[in-house]
């Protein structure tokens, strides 16, 4: 698993796919932790009955059919499919609700879906998507796409508080591609991780949901300035643009 | 395969599939395609200087010609290493019509890489025509620029390709040229952040002499790909500014951070949902 592992964090991220398969081939015991752990974009499914869109991924799957948050339903039909306790489905659909209103101030579109359940030790497991395909304003091409993936481990109240457990994935996409520059794709996912013990006076839903805030935050900042610098910086480093090149010493 | 040429990777494959046998023949087919595809320089082990490994240069899987030096080298792809030089045979070399040409463009080329890129090779191969004795007919060259950087302690890589192919018509007096230039570069701290760029060029120039053809080509090469760099630079400062904007703001268009507080109640959800759409 190590040695799948490190090459999966060393694979193009649009290679993803094509390598994750292989690795599930070659390992079929640890398909488990291969899929939670690899990044791959996320997938929409529509609900028919609410016509509503929903995400699709391990946190809402039972064999092979998917639960819609807004419907409770899977698709195709499952007889006896997992579904959340009447609780949790509870917390659920208000978080579904809140989380589209956040997701539409700062996304001006996109999907999202909420998924929750009881942990088997204490407390519940909160998973918040937001998937966003844009299309560049400007004349030229753009696609691009930003997949988020929050997933959240609450533990029992005690004495008010309860401890928050948020670990978080962002899978950025973005490509150009006209005559005039060619192809141009910047791709990329990174993961980080947030703990935090909070008062729940307010209810879990507004801890639950500062934290995501708090982290999307830090997570765009990071892909914009450390990652996509980084890679800008490369190209530099590879060919110096005309400025660098006539500082250089005469005999260097 | 990863991008990078790095010594973990073979390791990685190797536990992956557990059987030796299996990995050397898996290895036997997917490291010189590798090797190939990222035109891979060497030092050559008399350090004449690198040899590129190409489609262009290659003699068999294992054996590639470097033009410059006129000598052919044996690679081990796993390695990444010179095993073997032995001199080209007159057959594997052009005649001395094309090699005038040939060498013209090699010399220029070069001053342009060595100019240009910190940690660049170049070379320059007859792909058509290498046995004509004087002019009269057509001919073709590819000249391939290689740079590569591999900082694996600072979770970064990243190469540099061009492949220029020439096309040199006796009758139009008239030199095709075209170009591929393929840019990438990975980031994996913490992450994996991959830039994945390419564009094709097209240009052309007159049949002249083999050194005014050489400084002709050679300039036109410097300005496309100085150009790709000014391009790429754009895109860069575009996708900052506008496209990722497109996908997520920074803040909503209140300027304040989202009012969970507000949120407590059901109806009081919808609620704020209409009030913020009132705002915007």
């Amino acid at each position: 698993m190590e040695a799948a592992m490190d090459l999966m964090r060393r694979m193009p991220p649009r290679s993803a796919e094509t390598a994750l398969n292989a690795l599930l081939s070659l390992l079929p015991d640890h398909s488990l932790d291969l899929l939670s752990q690899v990044d791959l974009p996320l997938q929409v499914c529509m609900d028919k009955e609410s016509l509503k869109e929903y995400i699709l991924c391990e946190y809402n799957r039972d064999a092979d059919s998917y639960r819609s948050p807004w419907s409770n339903k899977y698709d195709p039909p499952l007889e006896d499919g997992t579904v959340p306790s009447q609780e949790m489905r509870n917390l659920e659909v208000e978080a579904n609700e809140v989380f589209s209103v956040y997701r539409d101030q700062y996304y001006e579109g996109g999907i999202s879906s909420v998924y929750i359940w009881e942990d088997e030790d204490n407390g519940f497991i909160a998973c918040f998507l937001i998937k966003k395909d844009g299309q560049g304003k400007r004349g030229y091409m753009q696609i691009g796409s930003w997949d988020a993936i929050h997933v959240i481990q609450v533990g029992t109240e005690e004495e008010g508080a309860a401890h928050y457990c948020l670990n978080s994935t962002v899978m950025l996409s973005l490509t150009t591609d006209n005559k005039q520059s060619g192809t141009f794709n910047l791709s990329g996912s990174i993961r980080r991780q947030m703990s935090m013990t909070l008062a729940v006076a307010d209810g879990h839903l507004v801890n639950m949901g500062k934290m995501i805030e708090e982290m999307e935050g830090k997570l765009r900042n990071s892909l914009d300035q450390v990652y996509f610098g980084k890679t800008r910086e490369m190209v530099c480093t590879l060919r110096p643009p005309p400025e660098v090149l006539n500082m250089r010493l005469p005999d260097s | 395969m990863s991008d990078e040429g790095g010594a973990g990777e073979p390791l990685n494959v190797r536990a992956l599939l557990g059987d030796d046998a299996v990995y050397e023949a898996a290895a036997a087919e997917a490291f010189p395609e590798y090797n190939k595809a990222r035109l891979v320089s060497l030092e050559l082990p008399d350090r004449s200087g690198d040899i590129i490994i190409s489609t262009y240069g290659e003699i068999d899987k294992n054996n590639y010609l470097d033009p410059r030096t006129a000598q052919v080298a044996t690679i081990d792809h796993m390695k990444q290493t010179c095993t073997k030089l032995r001199p080209a045979e007159d057959e594997e070399l052009p005649s001395a019509y094309i090699e005038e040409f040939r060498c013209a463009l090699d010399v220029e080329l070069s001053k342009y890489v060595v100019e240009a890129y910190p940690k660049g090779a170049c070379a320059v191969y007859c792909t058509s025509g290498k046995d004509i004795e004087g002019p009269g007919a057509d001919f073709s060259f590819t000249a391939v620029i290689s740079a590569a950087k591999r900082s694996p302690q600072n979770f970064c890589n990243g190469s540099w390709r061009s492949i220029w192919t020439m096309d040199f018509n006796y009758e139009l007096q008239f030199v095709d040229i075209k170009g591929k230039i393929q840019v990438d570069a990975h980031y994996f701290e913490e992450g994996n952040v991959q830039l994945d760029t390419n564009i094709d060029r097209k240009d052309s120039t007159m049949m002249q002499s083999p050194d005014d053809c050489a400084v002709s080509i050679t300039n036109i090469i410097r300005h496309h790909e100085s150009e790709y760099l000014s391009s790429l630079e754009e895109s860069y400062l575009n996708l900052s500014d506008a496209t990722f904007k497109d996908l997520r703001r920074k803040l909503p268009v209140t300027r304040t951070l989202f009012p969970w507080h507000n949120t407590l109640a059901f109806s009081l959800t919808r609620d704020l949902a209409k009030e913020l759409a009132l705002g915007k």
